[in-house]
């Protein structure tokens, strides 16, 4: 069990060594060209850039500058923003060509004196920044992310019954990451099979399938790989491990899908323990 | 099946340009590049020694045509990329299969991907030197006579 | 029809099997001096071999299940209509059978064949 005194220490330890790799990398600015792709697709306007001088400071972020941009030069800009901390996935878009998201890319990681900002690839474009993420949505309902369990006791009168599924921090691990996803579409963005494949799911749709096969809460496994055992499904991915190199939770969506493609090829055991379903009541 | 946009999708750009993401993704467009050279050879080289069946005339006006400085150079990129091919391949048939890519753990700052690990970096590279050396070897045959 | 996961499995078994036969072949070329290995004569020798003709006849399977397989994985992420899928496929096992049943052609007529 990692006590709180040593993730606190291990953190420490990760800042040291990061901000002597950092020293001399990190790039301060007094102010930077943001170079912002401009299009309304619905009123069939033609794709432009605009450039916006904008004042940075050591923490600035794109996001900051972008709404520095709009607040100051131009209020038409569109773009999509919430949590402004890496949370809630609504500001990816492509930062000098990687997708990112702009909340948590500050400007002095970034080299060069002009910052462009374009939407990401892969998503059919509305507006300025914003894209439409319906096909990315649909593609994560087709792998059914949600437990599928039959012995689950969903009649609502059972409920004094107090039933829950034990699960050990082990079993917890092997699925917990591919939960953080906050389905940015970052990883969708990199991929270089969803350049092409409209087809193909993406490394987040195959990442939540992970997620679940591996619960053990779930007893859907076979379905689960028989879904993504097609020609447009997981043997589509070919580990190029953009996904995971763009992630900004760590949720190694390549991880996932290699582990799920080794249980469908049968380098992993498909035996799965399932949670045991404990009638609290009669303790 | 919902008919998909392609709007903004990237297309074959999306594959031209291997450096933004690092080793993992050069490895994917290099096994690509490699497998339809190889290919191609393939068919290419199936189809010259046919000439073996017209005769001892037919396979010697093949040889002038192939073994060539230009032929040689040809046959030395062929050695380069049947070696990278196959053993990043390897590689690939491992990964493929959940293995040599850690564990599924709790994530922490600063959120290195643990499947991106030393173990994939340096089977490309393993790779990448083993086609040299392959080429080196066969330049020496190739070019430096008997 | 097979499933994807079963093609991949043939893909993958054939990429492996391929690398030992492919080496044996190469490594053939290195037996002698390699110009010397290229002669009309020394080549038939080596049609003559049995062994070494069903060496060449095996590599010549696996390799066109191998490549003509990659080639079709290709083609399936560039377009996804069911007519360019069902062209995909159908080409490519045209291709994979034609390149097989020509280079099949050559062996046995190389084995039929006398030395110059």
């Amino acid at each position: 069990m990692i006590t709180v005194t040593e993730t606190i220490e291990k953190i420490e330890r990760l800042d040291k060594k990061r901000a002597k790799e950092h020293v001399g990398k990190e790039i301060l600015r007094s102010s930077i060209t943001l170079k912002v792709f401009r299009a309304n697709r619905a009123v069939g306007e033609a794709a432009r850039y605009d450039t916006f001088e904008v004042p940075v400071q050591r923490s600035t972020t794109v996001l900051d500058a972008l709404l520095w941009a709009k607040q100051n030069t131009d209020h038409s800009i569109g773009i999509r923003y919430s949590c402004r901390m890496a949370s809630c996935g609504s500001c990816g878009m492509k930062i000098n060509g990687i997708p990112r998201l702009a909340c948590y890319t500050k400007m002095s990681e970034l080299e060069g004196s002009t910052i462009t900002c374009e939407p990401l690839a892969n998503f059919p474009h509305l507006r300025d920044l914003v894209t439409d993420f319906s096909q990315f949505f649909a593609h994560h309902k087709d792998m059914k992310p949600y437990i599928q369990n039959s012995d689950a006791d969903l009649d609502a009168s059972q409920i004094t019954k107090l039933s829950e599924y034990l699960q050990m921090p082990e079993d917890v691990d092997r699925f917990l990451q591919f939960s953080y996803c906050i389905k940015c579409g970052l990883c969708y963005s990199a991929c270089p099979t969803v350049a092409m494949d409209i087809k193909f799911p993406g490394p987040q749709a195959l990442g939540q399938a992970y997620r679940y096969f591996a619960d053990s809460r779930d007893t859907a496994p076979k379905e689960r790989l028989d879904l993504v055992d097609e020609k447009h499904g997981i043997f589509r991915c070919h580990f190029a491990g953009s996904c995971s190199t763009v992630c900004p939770k760590g949720v190694d969506p390549a991880l996932g899908i290699q582990l799920l493609r080794g249980h469908l090829l049968g380098f992993s055991k498909n035996e799965k323990k399932v949670a045991e379903l404990k009638d609290r009541s009669k303790a | 099946m919902e008919v998909y946009d392609r709007n903004n999708r990237e297309g074959l750009k999306g594959w031209l340009n291997p450096g933004r993401y690092g080793w993992e993704r050069v490895s994917y467009w290099l096994q690509r590049l490699t497998g339809v050279g190889l290919l191609v050879y393939f068919v290419g080289h199936v189809y010259e020694t046919s000439s073996l069946t017209q005769g001892f005339d037919a396979w010697n006006a093949m040889l002038e045509l192939t073994q060539t400085p230009l032929g040689h150079m040809i046959l030395l990129l062929v050695i380069g990329m049947s070696t990278f091919h196959s053993a990043n391949g390897i590689r690939l048939i491992f990964t493929h299969g959940g293995k040599g890519l850690g564990k599924p753990g709790r994530p922490d700052y600063p959120y290195d991907p643990v499947s991106l690990n030393y173990r994939q970096k340096s089977g490309i590279w393993v790779a990448l030197i083993l086609a040299a050396v392959a080429m080196l070897y066969g330049a020496s045959v190739l070019f430096g006579g008997e | 029809m097979l499933r994807e996961s079963q093609i991949m499995k043939i893909h993958y078994m054939t990429g492996i099997a391929a690398l030992f036969v492919v080496a044996v072949h190469i490594l053939m070329r290195l037996v002698m001096p390699f110009n010397l290995s290229l002669e009309f004569d020394n080549v038939i020798l080596n049609y003559h071999n049995l062994p070494y003709a069903v060496l060449l006849e095996s590599i010549l399977v696996l390799i066109a299940i191998h490549g003509f397989n990659g080639l079709r994985v290709i083609l399936l992420e560039m377009r996804q209509s069911r007519g360019w899928e069902n062209f995909v496929t159908v080409v490519t096992i045209v291709a994979m059978m034609g390149v097989i049943a020509y280079g099949t052609r050559t062996i046995i007529v190389a084995n039929g064949l006398s030395l110059g």
